[in-house]
């Protein structure tokens, strides 16, 4: 596989850029800075950025609670997401949706959803309509979703739907191996997620999610498959988040140090760095660049967010309907 | 004949119109949190009948990889079944996967067929994953089967706003569970009401669902050392009064309350009924109240189109009419979602200020 230098720069940016989002919201949401609870990604920076590294802004994408990454990985501002998490009106959705509700329809995201599994079928819905368009623009929807998810039903409608009418869709299960304190040993009946496309006629990888590169390989083939025209793909990346469940859960009470440091030393971008200077592909240099850049970007997103107005009372009552001809206040 | 009829447990409330017990009534008991006296219920229902079991996700949390036992890291959301997998094991503190559709479903089909399942949905917003089983199954299996069969099936989760959880967890449809034939529900507004409440739920023959509110879990009351069952369908008063009646259900009840504190201060004597069965519910206790008091305000924290409140009004209209002299006013939530930033969610909750605002107006002061 070979990747151009500045996809290779791409790749770990935006792998860095997730990294120190969440450490920086996690530090502003203990601060009480954030207005409800916070999802933590890092961890699995690798999973949204090998495969969004194949998209464009006409491809879609699904999310879930645990959204930063797939949104950062889709382009979106720092900014806007870190003013959502603070509740500004210069939020992604003017601090009405929260870190549970980023969306940026602009570039392609479909939103960060709290109900497990609702996602899935809006990407299958996505592709739908690239389809139904004609796909001109070969636009294609991708679906993150955890390995809790699996168990929803809703999900596997999704997958047979996109199987049956050979939709362009990616299935991304992030399996981080615990939904809530949950370990998916017990709550998922196979230990192959992947091997679940078998039953409905589809392809079906599974993937080391610590690796920037085999996800990045993985990812491009099941785009290069749905961009022709040959249907949805599944593809299953093991990875582990590093915080717990929401900001305040302690994954010791569930989780073995063992575990956790076997997952801290396969970590995505200490690998990615090992890899591109042994490989002479970047200096370390470079890499230290990149990193200050956004140390800075970080910087500028708090203070932006912490600057920024509350919305006005009057968002309680807009965006509730397009047109709607009775009053929506509250009876008072 | 069952475990159920054949240890009785003390009823209280019995009589609508009861005054709240509360500190100084006369059983022995003490102040415990909310959460406190729904996991004491819990227990001991599950000791009281061994075809008690309860479902749910992360109701214990996580299991050992090594010695597979479970962990009880969680101890379920807001530690309602917290130590309980200890005490009974995770046959019955069973650990459900994230399929509320599957597991409520499975828990009906349990029900029918002879255990009193109890199911921990999490956040009420879930319901409608699961909507589906609570409506077509849980709700119609006896009267389309002629009376053949019986559902005694509990449900609870936890409502409203108030957390920063914005829209997808902070739902308050309490209505779209009272529409429907077949199930029963009800708001505890206090550790008292909640003991009472759970209990006679889980021990009833219906299928019952049992709504938290957020803001209730870590409140403190007072709750009576034995196990006692308060009836379903049954309203309290929470203060009488003679110048305007505030209905309130869940969490509505305690701003109700602390509005009437606020009106007292201002020489406006309020009286305040706590619904407590949102199906069936006391429609006596309403009416009561309203031909002594001429007035009527209710608060809920529901959207106010077709909602309990509407309902609680349409009731009025229909048996009060006369003793009115005043327009019935409702204090709702607005007809939106339920907004994340903090400023805008506070304004979506009905305030005491609000229900206080609304009954100055009424009374013209
Ligand atoms: C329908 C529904 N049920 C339950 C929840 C509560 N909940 C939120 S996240 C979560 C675990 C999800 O696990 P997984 O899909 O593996 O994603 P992860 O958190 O690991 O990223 C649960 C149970 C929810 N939000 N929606
Ligand atoms: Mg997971």
């Amino acid at each position: 596989m070979r990747i151009s230098r500045e996809k290779l720069h791409w790749l770990y940016e935006v792998m860095y850029r997730i990294r120190r989002f969440e450490e920086t919201m996690l530090e502003q949401t203990f601060r009480g800075n954030a207005m409800g609870v916070t999802h933590p990604s890092d961890g699995q920076e690798a999973v949204p950025t090998g495969i969004c590294a194949h998209l464009t802004e006409k491809d879609w994408i699904g999310s879930t609670h645990r959204g930063h990454g797939h949104c950062i990985a889709k382009g979106l501002d720092t900014k806007a997401m870190m003013a959502e998490i603070m509740g500004r009106y210069t939020g992604q959705c003017k601090g009405k949706g929260g870190s549970m509700h980023i969306a940026d329809f602009s570039k392609g995201m479909l939103g960060a959803n709290a109900i497990v599994g609702a996602s899935v079928p809006l990407a299958v819905g996505a592709a739908l309509t690239a389809k139904y368009r004609g796909n001109e623009d070969e636009s294609i929807g991708v679906a993150f979703f955890g390995d809790g998810a699996t168990s929803q039903g809703v999900v596997h409608e999704s997958m047979n739907l996109a199987a049956i009418w050979k939709l362009p869709v990616i299935f991304a299960c992030e399996n981080n191996q615990y939904a809530e304190a949950t370990p998916a040993w017990y709550a998922v009946s196979t230990d192959d997620i992947s091997a679940r496309a078998d039953s409905y006629g589809i392809p079906g990888v599974q993937v080391d999610g610590m690796d920037v590169f085999a996800v990045y390989e993985a990812a491009g083939q099941a785009v290069e498959r749905a961009r022709a025209g040959d249907g949805p793909t599944l593809l299953e990346l093991k990875t582990y988040r590093y915080h717990g469940h929401f900001h305040a859960d302690d994954p010791k009470k569930y989780r073995k140090s063992d575990e956790e440091e076997e997952y801290a030393e396969r970590d995505c971008l200490q690998h990615f760095e090992k890899v591109v200077t042994e490989q002479k592909a970047m200096t370390a240099e470079q890499l230290k660049q990149i990193r200050d850049e956004i140390e800075q970007e970080m910087q500028d997103a708090v203070d932006f967010a912490l600057n920024s107005p509350m919305p006005p009372m009057e968002e309680l009552y807009s965006d509730v309907y397009v047109e709607y001809s009775n009053s929506l206040v509250g009876l008072r | 004949m069952t475990t159920a009829e054949a240890t009785p447990t003390k009823t209280v409330l019995s009589e609508p119109g009861v005054l709240v017990p509360g500190p100084g009534y006369d059983v022995p008991g003490m102040d415990v949190r909310y959460r406190d006296a729904f996991n004491q219920t819990l227990r001991d229902e599950l000791n009281h009948d061994p075809d008690v079991f309860i479902m749910g996700e992360d109701i214990s949390g996580g299991f050992d990889r090594d010695t597979l036992e479970p962990l009880d890291a969680w101890g379920g959301p807001f530690a309602a079944t917290k130590g309980l997998v200890q005490d009974f094991g995770p046959e019955r503190i069973r650990d459900a996967p994230i399929s509320e559709a599957g597991f409520v479903g499975a828990a009906v089909g349990a029900a029918l067929t002879g255990l009193r399942p109890v199911v921990d949905l999490m956040y009420f917003d879930f319901v409608t994953v699961a909507y589906d089983q609570l409506l077509s199954n849980a709700a119609k299996s006896r009267y389309m089967f002629g009376g053949q069969t019986k559902v005694p099936l509990t449900l609870f989760a936890r409502s409203g706003g108030g957390t920063g959880h914005a829209a997808q967890h902070s739902e308050s449809f309490y209505s779209m569970l009272a529409h429907i034939p077949g199930l029963k529900v009800v708001v505890p507004s206090d550790p008292y009401t909640v003991r009472g409440l759970l209990a006679a739920a889980i021990r009833d023959d219906d299928p019952v669902f049992l709504v938290n509110d957020k803001k209730l879990i870590n409140m403190t009351g007072f709750c009576p050392e034995e196990s006692f069952t308060i009836p379903l369908g049954k309203g309290r008063y929470l203060r009488h009064g003679s110048d305007i009646t505030l209905v309130g259900m869940s969490y509505t009840s305690v701003v109700c309350k602390q509005a009437a504190d606020q009106l007292a201060e201002e020489g406006i004597d309020a009286e305040v009924v706590d619904m407590l069965s949102l199906s069936p519910f006391d429609e006596d206790i309403i009416v009561e109240s309203v031909m002594k008091t001429n007035r009527v305000v209710i608060v809920d924290e529901d959207t106010p189109r077709a909602s309990m409140a509407s309902e609680f009004a349409a009731v009025i209209a229909d048996k009060a009419f006369d003793y009115l002299d005043a327009p019935v006013k409702r204090v709702t939530g607005p007809h939106t979602p339920v907004p994340y930033n903090k400023g805008l969610e506070t304004a979506f909750m009905p305030q005491p200020e609000d229900v206080v605002g609304t009954v100055k107006t009424m009374l013209g002061v």
